[in-house]
């Protein structure tokens, strides 16, 4: 067994490129809450205006640079894969998690998409176990793909038996 | 029988108009409260589902038994002395005992009437049956509730009494469906409590409730699996408690003092003594009193708890845990729900080569810190604890493999890391300001043991590292503080959660979690070789990660 050199593959399937977009508006978005206060009060109160406008402006390159960097590398490396046995996903690069729900204890497939969501025409498809562990987060794919996908989840966790504990 | 219907249907109205009831039924209804209760009957339509069945509703409706009432208007007034004496004293310090009286005397009689109000009409509108299908209970002063359990999901009945309820013969009787709201974030576990019907129904509730599939087995066909010796009293001293309560003791020494209006009375005492023998005699001397005395609090409450406890099997399919000697305790467990079991070695009590044994079951809550509801056996020898493992779960014995050196490679790395930052806390101070030699020596010393410990607990953590599979278990140990040793059903196992940090990646380890519908939820082998963990992993639980897994040669 120590002879063998194991290791996992990654699962097949990035998720949709427009992914990458939408990772950048909620970036933008987390940015600007905590710049335009800062950025506002800085032109109002005069005393104050280096102590307000420097955090600001730190905040604003911080939040440029990751949404500028990070969707893209994102999108390289959290994958999915739905085999007819098994949920599969990878997700994260300096704290690497595989998550691995099979099919048989799978209880309930959701479909969610926020306004953001929406707007790219992206969806997010959770699986969950009996486990409060468990749950499989598919987050950012197309949302006629995520449908169909959570139909398909659907069907093939009730052809199976057992109340999946 | 329409008349039960009709009632039936305005409380569920209510229901929906309460808190209490499911979330966003009972948000989305509150405005239109009104609205809910003129349409009740078509409310109960929509609820039929979950409503009871009227081929049902012959079964008579029970109610709780009256004597609660006694028990709570005598619990209120041991609650109102205990709390009235020492405010009747502060008062009566500055304003004389009479005046004192005065306020003090209305105002527990007003709390205690107000209470015993209340819980008269509790008892009054709560009802409860059991139906061939499911128990159900109405319930509810200000908001109604109605709360009904299927029988076939019920996986734990467990009664409690204290000393009061023993003496008027009453027990609390709680009905666990061991549900929690299926993943979705909402942890209200589905139970009901009867508090409080007599000794004899709950008794007969509880054998009635699980028993099901006892049908064909004799009465008594109960087997004892463990059995408490009051030898093992002695473990009590060592268990966490000691410290905990010793903290507390100090704490209600200042309370207490407060109370009578002498917060500073304490430091002032403990300053003339450090005056009169020297600070060395005087810290030496408080810690092992504050020991003793929290060791003693510790034995007390822990011989309370498990005082005759006693594990059996019952007929069916059943765990049952009684113990107790002034509040008595009951938990019986459905075994079909027993997902494994856990050997706890918190350090103290591994010192003296004992463990207590966890059942890790569905719908048992165990990640809440000191909570003994799982607990099946407490601290006891190993050996006893392992062979009421044996009797639970059959053979638990197995060699554990190793894990990689890396891992301790790891662990002292964070040993370093915590003594640089003690060293640097240790030496921020004496560089800033001047220090009395006694304040000194103490930071010097509790950053010389803090550095100690951190670095044997490195050593040990590793040492406690291990993982093997059994016939039945996925085996794992871990952990020195509190060693737990997870026996967990391969067939439990209900998915998987493999990571690795980039540190992890560059030693060649990685962190194996099972998750699990019982218990905790996920149990972890950690810090295993990167390659060894997928195998196993694999051989656990067949076909699962297979199809995942690619294998080069070395």
């Amino acid at each position: 067994m120590t002879a063998s050199r194991t290791a996992l593959r990654p699962p097949q399937n990035r998720f949709d490129p427009r992914t990458v977009p939408w990772w950048r508006v909620q970036l933008l978005v987390a940015t600007a809450v905590p710049v335009v206060p800062l950025a506002v009060l800085g032109l109002l109160i005069e005393p104050a205006r280096p102590w307000l406008l420097g955090p600001a402006a730190l905040i604003l390159v911080l939040g440029l640079a990751s949404a500028l960097a990070l969707p893209a590398w994102w999108h390289r490396v959290h994958r999915w894969e739905v085999t007819d046995t098994a949920v599969y996903t990878l997700t994260g690069y300096f704290w690497r998690t595989w998550r691995i729900a099979p099919m048989s204890r799978i209880q309930t497939v959701d479909t969610t998409q926020g306004p953001l969501q929406r707007s790219f025409s992206l969806s997010t498809v959770v699986v969950t176990t009996a486990s409060s562990a468990g749950a499989v987060k598919l987050e950012g794919l197309d949302q006629d793909e995520a449908s169909a996908l959570a139909e398909r989840l659907t069907e093939l966790t009730d052809a199976t038996p057992g109340d999946a504990t | 029988m329409s008349g039960e219907a009709t009632a039936g249907a305005v409380e569920r109205g209510e229901a929906a108009n309460g808190t209490a009831g499911s979330g966003s039924a009972g948000s989305g209804a509150n405005e239109h409260g009104a609205a809910v209760n003129g349409t009740a009957a078509s409310d109960a339509a929509a609820n039929g589902a979950a409503g009871p069945d009227p081929v049902e509703s012959g079964e008579p409706w029970r109610r709780l038994h009256p004597s609660g009432l006694k028990v709570t208007a005598l619990y209120m007034a041991g609650v109102m002395t205990a709390a009235g004496v020492p405010v009747a004293f502060g008062i009566g310090s500055g304003a004389g005992l009479l005046i004192a009286l005065a306020f003090a005397v209305p105002g527990a009689l007003l709390v205690i009437g107000a209470t015993v109000g209340y819980e008269a009409i509790r008892l009054r509108v709560t009802r409860y049956r059991v139906t061939d299908t499911r128990v159900e209970m109405h319930t509810g002063v200000l908001f109604k509730t109605r709360r009904s359990l299927m029988r076939e999901r019920i996986r734990s009945v467990d009664l409690t009494a204290n000393p009061l309820e023993r003496v008027f013969g009453l027990a609390k009787v709680k009905v666990g469906t061991g549900e929690t709201g299926s993943g979705s974030g909402s942890t209200n576990e589905q139970t009901l409590t009867l508090d409080s019907v007599a000794r004899a129904e709950a008794d007969r509730l509880r054998a009635e409730l699980l028993r099901r599939a006892a049908a064909g087995i004799g009465e008594d066909g109960e087997q004892r699996l463990a059995t408490w010796e009051p030898g093992w009293l002695k473990y009590a001293p060592l268990s966490f408690l000691t410290p905990m309560l010793a903290g507390a003791a100090v704490g209600a020494a200042f309370q207490v003092a407060d109370w009578f209006g002498r917060g500073g009375l304490p430091v002032e005492i403990v300053g003339g003594l450090v005056e009169e023998h020297g600070a060395w005699t005087v810290l030496g001397l408080g810690l092992i009193v504050l020991l003793v005395l929290g060791a003693v609090a510790s034995l007390a409450l822990q011989g309370e708890a498990w005082w005759r406890h006693r594990l059996d099997r019952e007929p069916g399919g059943t765990l049952r845990v009684r113990r107790g000697l002034l509040v008595s305790r009951s938990l019986s467990l459905e075994e079909e729900r027993i997902r494994g079991i856990e050997i706890v070695e918190p350090i103290g009590i591994r010192s003296a080569g004992a463990g207590r044994l966890d059942v890790v079951a569905i719908g048992l809550k165990t990640d809440q810190e000191g909570s003994d509801l799982s607990t099946l056996v407490p601290a006891a020898p190993l050996p006893a604890v392992t062979a009421a493992a044996e009797a639970v779960v059959g053979p638990v014995g197995c060699e554990l493999r190793t894990h990689p050196k890396a891992a301790r490679t790891r662990r002292l790395r964070w040993a370093a890391v915590t003594v640089a930052a003690l060293a640097a806390a240790a030496a921020v101070p004496h560089l800033q300001w001047p220090l009395p030699a006694l304040l000194s020596a103490a930071i010097v010393l509790a950053a010389v043991l803090g550095s100690a410990f951190a670095v044997w607990t490195a050593f040990d953590s590793y040492a406690s590292l291990g993982h093997a599979l059994t016939a039945r278990h996925l085996v794992s140990r871990r952990g020195s503080t509190r060693r737990a040793t997870v026996h967990l059903d391969r067939s439990g196992i209900i998915g998987w959660r493999l990571s690795q940090s980039v540190f992890q990646k560059r030693m060649g380890l990685m962190t194996l979690d099972a998750t699990t519908a019982a218990g905790k939820g996920h149990y972890a082998v950690i810090d295993a070789d990167e390659h060894e963990i997928l195998d196993f992993a694999d051989a656990a639980v067949p076909d699962l990660l297979r199809p995942f897994l690619v294998t080069s040669p070395e």
